[in-house]
């Protein structure tokens, strides 16, 4: 996706023709089973807007996890320390080469094995940042060694210890470079969110599956969800990392 | 340390279980996969007719699948196809949702090698008189596959390790199989991690050796 | 343009003296930008022309327009009598379909400043597949005559080189066989030595002189090689603005240009050299 596509009223005007065709054949749909759409949402708008809070709050709880992670993990990638190097790279390389659903099992039903017992909504949160967070550490990683080697020196030749250097120089840059592809990661996080449903959280997914199972809607049920989502990520993340990156190439003397 | 708790008797009992369904996995990625090359080039390649209208549905299309969870398409396309008559088996539902999810994403694989050829190729072909299609499949398309050999590398790898996302509407695979074990014996501990294993043992190499053949493909069409 | 205005243009140019290449009233312009302005330009049979001009006065724009590869605003152009991206339909001319412009096409071949040659096919191979896949000549058929013209332009030790190994000379000079081999009736170059390293420009420039010497082919040229242009040419324009500010055999136009944007721009480049 080009994150840099400015949202305009063009894409506003398709996305509206587009809910509004999906209206239209649900509610005829709906018809079929004795309900028009709007006598749907109606009756189970509530549970699919209480699904949509808890995905928003675990998206923002496991974007929060991701992003602390992807940055510890990709500075230690980088460590002159071996072992600190390859602590990061076993831990990138597991949760890169498994499957979300794996994690999230493994950690919602082996860990309580190890003593350490998490509640669902938590080992959902911490299953989807801790896998974004490996992804995301490579986007962290690669910003770092894109900003141009002069920056180094320049930090270096003003004395600067190594962390300020990373810290006030090197970072702030980077930031830059690496938020275009964090808007697609942060994507692909809420989309991961969706797989807590299955260990029972009562996320959009899982209330989209619950109405389907007590009503038979399944087009009305997933279809609304699908939607929602569609509109969470293109018309809220999308747009606020774009704001974001505005933002900052202001901050940065670079509009 | 309850690690300890390990039973490597009741290891080497499931493990020709989940071996089987290894294969099964193995089965639908490659099935997925399949689909989705084909799939995502005629998405790709429909972006870019001369009639705008066919391009912008198509590009809200692939939005659209891009930015929602896999798990829910394969719900919907499980449980609402018979709302149309259509009867499909899990296997089948799993094949088009999961092959339709990664069409989107090689569509904007192949746009990018697409666009990466330089517009003087295409002029080229013009005046040699080519014909579109030949221009395309003799002259673009060569070329634009090399640039897009490492996303399609990626997403074979993606697909495979999203396939455990099929088990929730009951396709056989890996992570059903665990599934099963865990329901029947109560232990977790054993299949969960060996299916974690058997990702890794799988998913690593394949993504390495994707990397050189990406690098002996270039070489052989003389683009290094 | 209407549907009208192109009702005075003829379907087809008839005579003894049917030029190969004629522009009637061309325009073009991008939005506001004018970058041709109602141009008329006759090419004879076998006749060279050279096109100069400072940037922006729409010299390469005409070698493109005879390449169908920007459409044409206003004006008809015909190929050897014919019109090139219209056609016949009643009594007057409309945009010509797919079907047309391929035919029309095959009259015309052409040389572009970054060769543009197949990076995934040898020089042969590029020599090779328009002949093969357009032509429809056999495999044999089209690799006798790829490789003669690799001889002519010196390249046929090369001819199972990809263009990656070739230095920009010795591409330049596989693109004008592979255009060659099409066997057009006119050929253009379209500053075939401006992206060039200065040391390999004569080996391309023989090659075009050897092509004039010894082949009847008609061919419009665009240069920034004063020297090269007044050596091979029959007549050389100087664009100016979207139109011909000045025209003539190159003693005339060089040793005594009568126009003063010509000076002008004949001073410039001489201080530039």
């Amino acid at each position: 996706m080009d994150l840099r596509e400015p949202i305009d009223h063009r894409v506003a005007g398709r996305a509206s023709l587009a809910l509004y065709l999906q209206v239209r054949i649900f509610s005829k749909l709906g018809k079929d089973h004795g309900m028009s759409y709007f006598e749907f949402i109606a009756k189970y708008g509530d549970r699919i807007l209480s699904g949509t809070l808890v995905s928003m709050m675990l998206t923002i709880l496991a974007a929060i996890l991701a992003i602390a992670i992807a940055v510890a993990a990709g500075l230690m990638r980088m460590s002159p320390n071996p072992l600190v190097r390859g602590i990061a790279t076993l831990y990138i390389e597991i949760f890169r080469g498994t499957s979300l659903l794996v994690q999230l099992y493994w950690i919602f039903f082996v860990l309580p094995l190890f003593g350490i017992t998490l509640e669902k909504f938590t080992a959902g949160f911490i299953a989807v940042g801790m896998n974004l967070g490996a992804y995301g550490s490579e986007v962290v990683r690669g910003a770092i060694l894109s900003v141009p080697r002069g920056q180094w020196e320049a930090a270096l030749a003003l004395n600067m210890s190594s962390g300020k250097r990373m810290l006030r120089v090197i970072l702030p840059q980077a930031l830059l470079i690496m938020l275009p592809p964090w808007g697609n990661l942060l994507i692909e996080l809420l989309k991961g969110t969706a797989l807590v449903a299955l260990i029972a959280v009562a996320d959009l997914t899982f209330q989209a599956k619950q109405i389907n199972a007590t009503t038979y809607l399944s087009a009305q049920s997933f279809g609304t969800a699908l939607i929602v989502y569609y509109i969470v990520a293109r018309f809220v993340i999308t747009p606020s990392m774009r704001w974001l990156e505005g933002y900052m190439k202001r901050k940065m003397g670079r509009a | 340390m309850t690690l300890l708790n390990w039973r490597w008797d009741f290891t080497w009992e499931i493990l020709p279980r989940l071996l089987l369904a290894t294969g099964k996995t193995l089965i639908a990625a490659g099935l997925g996969y399949a689909i989705a090359i084909v799939l995502g080039l005629v998405l790709a390649l429909a972006q870019r007719t001369p009639y705008r209208a066919l391009t912008m549905i198509v590009r809200e299309i692939v939005e659209f699948i891009r930015s929602t969870p896999l798990v829910l398409q394969v719900f919907f396309v499980f449980y609402v196809a018979p709302q149309f008559g259509v009867r499909l088996s899990p296997w089948m539902a799993g094949m088009i949702a999961i092959g339709l999810h990664y069409a989107s994403y090689l569509s904007e694989v192949y746009r990018g090698g697409l666009d990466s050829v330089p517009k003087g190729q295409w002029e080229a072909a013009i005046s040699l008189n080519l014909s579109t299609s030949r221009t395309y499949f003799r002259v673009i398309v060569p070329q634009a596959l090399p640039p897009s050999f490492a996303g399609m590398g990626n997403y074979l790898v993606g697909i495979f390790k999203d396939t455990p996302i099929l088990s929730v509407i009951g396709v056989a695979e890996l992570m059903h199989a665990a599934n099963s074990v865990g329901a029947e014996t109560y232990r977790f501990l054993e299949p969960y991690t060996l299916v974690g294993i058997i990702f890794l043992g799988i998913s690593l190499p394949a993504a390495g050796g994707f990397r050189v053949f990406e690098s002996w493909m270039r070489r052989k069409l003389g683009m290094s | 343009m209407t549907t009208e205005d192109l009702l005075t243009f003829p379907l087809a140019l008839q005579g003894d003296h049917v030029p190969m290449v004629s522009f009637r009233q061309v325009s073009k312009s991008y939005g506001s930008l004018t970058v041709l302005d109602s141009l008329d330009l006759d090419v004879a049979e076998g006749e060279m022309v050279t096109i100069i001009g400072p940037s922006g006065s729409g010299k390469t724009t005409v070698l493109r327009m005879l390449m169908t590869l920007e459409t044409i605003d206003g004006g008809v152009i015909y190929i050897d009598g014919r019109p090139l991206t219209h056609m016949p339909k009643g009594i007057g001319l409309v945009a010509a379909n797919s079907r047309h412009l391929r035919k029309m096409r095959s009259n015309i071949g052409m040389c572009f400043q970054h060769f543009n040659l197949f990076p995934h096919m040898t020089a042969l191979e590029n020599c090779m597949e328009g002949p093969v896949n357009v032509l429809g000549l056999s495999k044999k058929e089209a690799r006798e005559r790829s490789e003669q013209l690799l001889a002519m332009v010196g390249m046929v030790d090369k001819r199972h080189q990809h263009p990656s190994c070739l230095s920009g000379g010795q591409q330049q000079r596989v693109a004008i066989a592979r255009a060659l081999a099409m066997r057009p009736k006119v050929m253009l170059f379209d500053e075939v030595t401006s992206a060039l390293d200065p040391e390999v420009i004569g080996e391309v420039t023989n090659v075009i002189r050897k092509l004039v010497a010894e082949h009847n082919l008609t061919m419009l040229m665009v240069t920034h090689q004063m020297g090269f242009a007044k050596d091979i040419s029959d007549r050389v324009c100087f664009f100016y603005g979207g139109r011909i500010e000045e025209q003539g055999t190159p003693e005339e136009l060089f040793g005594n240009p009568k126009r003063e944007r010509t000076q002008q721009f004949l001073r410039a480049v001489k201080e530039a050299v």
